[in-house]
């Protein structure tokens, strides 16, 4: 079962899941990072900076 | 063909282009920035074509350079992608093609700050130079409210807050369009409909198709042209129509999100995207 490290909830993993993928927590918001598929990881992602965007 | 995406965060934009690349038969390899360490004059990396996807403005303009050295074809190139990220060349490309778009000045001090607004009159719109998403916008209504954010840039912001980027506020109808091009080509545009005046999805706009005009299509293919040096490019324009039924270009952005755009527009765009990068990889084999 994949938790979230922030707060404990059980993560929704969808199909086809990516790394670098996000997934937010169900529970709590946060955002996680995937960093390793096998075993499924997850980390906080970055936080958002001054030159993200599009 | 070997193509690669850069991107560090996958967002619905990243997943929807490698299935795009995948479903034309041709499975993009995932470059995350965060692992390069290039040496310089001998980094060579094996790909053919790197579509540039960073969510790091900063990142994506550095990896572009390195990219392009190993002589690897780049969409969009640094060269583009250089005058779309800094709003200050954008306006510069625009306003040497003759491209409408709003009255817009530089200054470089609070006092030079104050006159170019005043010049213009309020309210005006300040906008960091290298920035995204609708933030850190300011609409400025009268004095008060000019020296307030002034002061706020000069004493919190950092080196590139102190340069001014200053623009007349559009009175818009409660909407601008955003018009997605590939090549010079507009394959299709949305309004973003919002009652606050910064109509960014990302700051809650909510989008429906816009036809695309005549006008559109010219506005937008002189526009892209404008900032790419002629090459044309993936490019996403925000246009205002203005009161006075001009078209004008607001922004261009060389890294589009266009999530909410695809059922709007009832048009597939990273399937667009993949097919101009395989294209543009062809093309650059052939050539070589």
């Amino acid at each position: 079962m994949n938790t979230c490290i922030e707060c404990g909830a059980e993560l929704n993993i969808p199909t086809g899941v990516m790394m670098g993928e996000i997934l937010p927590c169900p529970d709590c918001g946060v955002e996680l990072e995937v960093t390793n598929l096998t075993p499924l990881t997850v980390e906080l992602a970055p936080q958002e900076m001054e030159d993200w965007g599009e | 063909m070997k193509i690669a995406i850069l991107c560090s965060r996958v967002r619905v934009e990243e997943k929807l282009l490698f299935e795009a690349f995948e479903t034309l038969g041709a499975p993009a390899l995932r470059i995350d920035e965060r692992e390069i360490a290039a040496r310089i004059g001998e980094y060579a990396p094996q790909v053919d074509l790197l579509l540039e996807r960073s969510i790091s403005a900063s990142a994506g303009l550095v990896a572009l350079q390195l990219f392009e050295a190993a002589g690897v074809t780049t969409l969009n190139t640094h060269r583009t992608s250089e005058t779309c990220a800094d709003k200050i060349r954008t306006s510069i490309a625009l306003a040497r093609a003759g491209v409408d778009q709003p009255r817009t000045e530089i200054a470089f001090s609070t006092d030079a700050a104050i006159e170019a607004i005043e010049r213009i009159g309020y309210p005006v719109v300040m906008k960091p130079p290298v920035g995204s998403w609708g933030r850190l916008l300011a609409r400025i209504n009268d004095r008060d409210a000019a020296e307030a954010v002034l002061e706020h840039k000069e004493v919190l912001g950092g080196v590139g807050h102190n340069i001014y980027y200053i623009q007349e506020f559009i009175e818009k109808p409660q909407r601008d369009i955003r018009a997605f091009v590939i090549g010079s080509e507009t394959i299709c545009a949305i309004y973003r409909t919002s009652p606050h005046w910064i109509t960014n999805t990302a700051r809650g706009g909510v989008a429906t198709n816009c036809p695309v005009t005549d006008e559109i299509t010219d506005i937008c293919r002189r526009a892209a042209l404008a900032v790419s040096g002629g090459e044309g490019g993936i490019l996403a324009l925000d246009l205002f129509e203005a009161p006075d039924g001009r078209l004008l270009v607001c922004e261009v952005n060389h890294t589009m999100e266009f999530r909410n755009s695809i059922t709007t527009t009832g048009v597939n765009i990273p399937e667009r995207m993949a097919r101009y990068a395989l294209e543009q990889a062809e093309a650059r084999a052939v050539r070589v």
